[in-house]
């Protein structure tokens, strides 16, 4: 939903989104190349599980949370891209019952 | 350990970078942290790439934003202790020495700075729209959208709709019309009759003549674009399954229903009081802007010795009159680290009032003419207030019944204000909803206390402080 101006200035850079390879440039934000990707689901609700995504673009609604190299919490807005970057949505609130479950206890 | 520092001033943009500017300037020691990775805050975001990466962009994004470029090489011209990429989650109480602990995190490590001064300089942010279906994916904020532009040169490609009111979604309008980006519509919720309204402040905000003529041009440009504009449109509602599909709204008692890839949200901009709260500083409900700013003597002090609240984050008046007070700010904390003179100080400080009565004196017209949304108090039952723990309006009512008194007991019954977001974007509308349905006011219903971590951060960052 989102498209590039024309930029041929600053460097391409990838990335991967849920394994998807992102194509952004030096000085993207996360969120920004996501959107610039089409991507504007980037994480769930922890009450209902409904989608959300960036809404403020400056650091202050939390919507963007993701999931960058296996740390959760990250402000996709705030966090400049990186080549090689691993980036997940984040899941809704996990459910200790099944997690308790799954350990096998 | 901590570093021992004569000032910190928390934010890069205009009020900021003016504060750092003159109190390193007059011999201070300066940290100057920001959460982005250049200064320039959210007025002036990237400023200093896109001059330099992306020159061609300057002629949409328009003049006013690129005189932040002048303002970003002053600050980058005077030594100061500048850290990008910082985030701030606490500021502690005042040691017997005078002194603060400022406790900030970069990269996953966090550090303490003892300041004798602390500058809260992190101005304002949109006010949250809570309209039906403003939780979907697309449904962003006109400053949303004019960061995305500012920051990465991307813009909404699909069928993007403006809905709001206010300079700002205005300013946006006219610089994606000037880069050529199409816009489906533009739903404006101001209310007829503004220059009746704004009237009798007229004649002050003729006084700061260039900003009204600026803005009438950017309404000319506006107009003149054929893009679509829904005058007077209330009862504004979001839908789609999973994300956004269209938008629903009044205007001239006509129903309309617009499909939409991208809703831009605006409905001005309050004071981030965020940090203010943090130190229990005092503050006050202003009726016409409706939101809390902090209380400030004419330095820019709190209620809370040696911090001080610069630009917007003490009160909305633009970016020009924010760099005033950034300035103004910054030399009566010189003064008192010995480092300038009364004389000298007054001599600037005098000059910068000035200026900043000039640059602001189009508030009073704008605040009226663009009135702050007088509904978020009687909102449907069923929109959500706070997003993050997904609290609706109803619940806030219903647990009113049952005997909440209070935003910080609202946390308590639903944990209303207590996501990852700390309340940001539901403290304002909390207010409302509780003073409307109380029938009181919301200096007598206040506001969620700020407890640190102001900002949330991982038990490794607090185990990686070195407090020995």
């Amino acid at each position: 939903m989102f498209q590039r101006l024309s930029d041929p200035m600053r460097k391409t850079v990838s990335f991967r989104f849920e394994g998807r390879e992102i194509e952004a440039r030096e000085g993207d934000s996360v969120a920004a190349a996501l959107l610039a990707a089409g991507v504007d689901s980037l994480k769930d609700a922890p009450v209902s599980g409904a989608a959300r995504g960036p809404y403020c673009m400056m650091g202050v609604c939390f919507e963007c949370l993701v999931e960058i190299d296996g740390a959760g919490h990250q402000q996709a807005c705030l966090a400049p891209v990186r080549a090689g970057m691993d980036v997940r949505r984040q899941p809704a609130a996990r459910d200790v019952g099944a997690a308790v479950e799954g350990d096998g206890r | 350990m901590s570093t021992e520092i004569d000032v910190v001033v928390i934010g890069t943009g205009p009020a900021g970078m003016a504060a750092a500017s003159a109190a390193a300037g007059a011999g201070a020691s300066v940290a100057v942290l920001d959460e982005q990775s250049e200064p320039g805050g959210q007025i002036y975001r990237a400023v200093e790439s896109v001059e330099r990466r992306r020159p061609a962009d300057l002629s949409f994004l328009g003049e006013a934003y690129a005189h932040g470029a002048k303002v970003a090489g002053a600050f980058r011209a005077v030594r100061t202790d500048y850290r990008p990429g910082a985030t701030v989650w606490h500021i502690g109480a005042r040691s017997k020495g005078g002194r603060r602990d400022v406790v900030l995190s970069r990269s996953g490590v966090a550090e303490t700075l003892s300041a004798r001064h602390v500058v809260i300089a992190t101005g304002a942010l949109e006010r949250p729209v809570p309209i039906p279906g403003w939780t979907l994916p697309g449904v962003m904020t006109v400053g949303a959208v004019q960061s995305a532009l500012k920051s990465s040169g991307i813009y909404p490609s699909g069928r993007l709709v403006l809905a709001g009111s206010g300079p700002l979604m205005l300013q946006l309008a006219a610089q994606l019309i000037a880069a050529h980006v199409a816009i489906a519509a533009i739903v404006d919720t101001t209310p007829p009759g503004g220059l009746a309204r704004a009237f009798f402040h007229l004649p002050q905000a003729l006084i700061g003549g260039e900003t009204l003529l600026k803005g009438l041009k950017l309404r000319r440009t506006v107009l003149r674009s054929g893009v679509p504009i829904h005058a007077g449109a209330s009862h504004l509602a979001a839908h789609g399954e999973g994300r956004l599909s269209s938008l629903s709204f009044t205007s001239a008692g006509v129903d309309y229903h617009l499909d939409a890839d991208v809703v831009a949200l605006h409905e001005g901009v309050i004071p981030n009081t965020q940090l203010s709260r943090l130190v229990n500083a005092e503050h006050r409900w202003d009726d016409v802007q409706r939101c809390f700013h902090p209380v400030t003597d004419q330095w820019g002090e709190t209620s809370e010795p040696g911090i001080y609240v610069a630009g917007d984050g003490g009160g909305i008046a633009g970016a020009l009159a924010a760099e005033r007070s950034g300035r103004i700010t910054g030399l009566a904390i010189a003064r008192r680290l010995g480092l300038l003179a009364d004389s000298a100080r007054d001599l600037v400080a005098e000059e910068q009032r000035l200026r900043r009565f000039v640059d602001g004196a189009i508030r009073g017209f704008l605040d009226r003419y663009y009135p702050a949304p007088d509904w978020i108090g009687q909102v449907a039952d069923d929109v959500v207030l706070c997003r993050c723990e997904e609290v609706t309006a109803g619940r806030l009512r219903e647990a009113m019944a049952h005997g909440c008194s209070g935003p910080n007991q609202a946390k308590a019954f639903l944990r209303c204000g207590m996501g990852p977001c700390q309340g940001r974007m539901c403290a304002n509308s909390v207010t409302e909803v509780m003073a409307a349905q109380s029938g009181s006011v919301p200096d007598e219903v206040g506001s969620f206390r700020i407890r640190p971590p102001a900002k949330p951060v991982t038990l490794a960052e607090v185990a990686s402080l070195d407090v020995g």
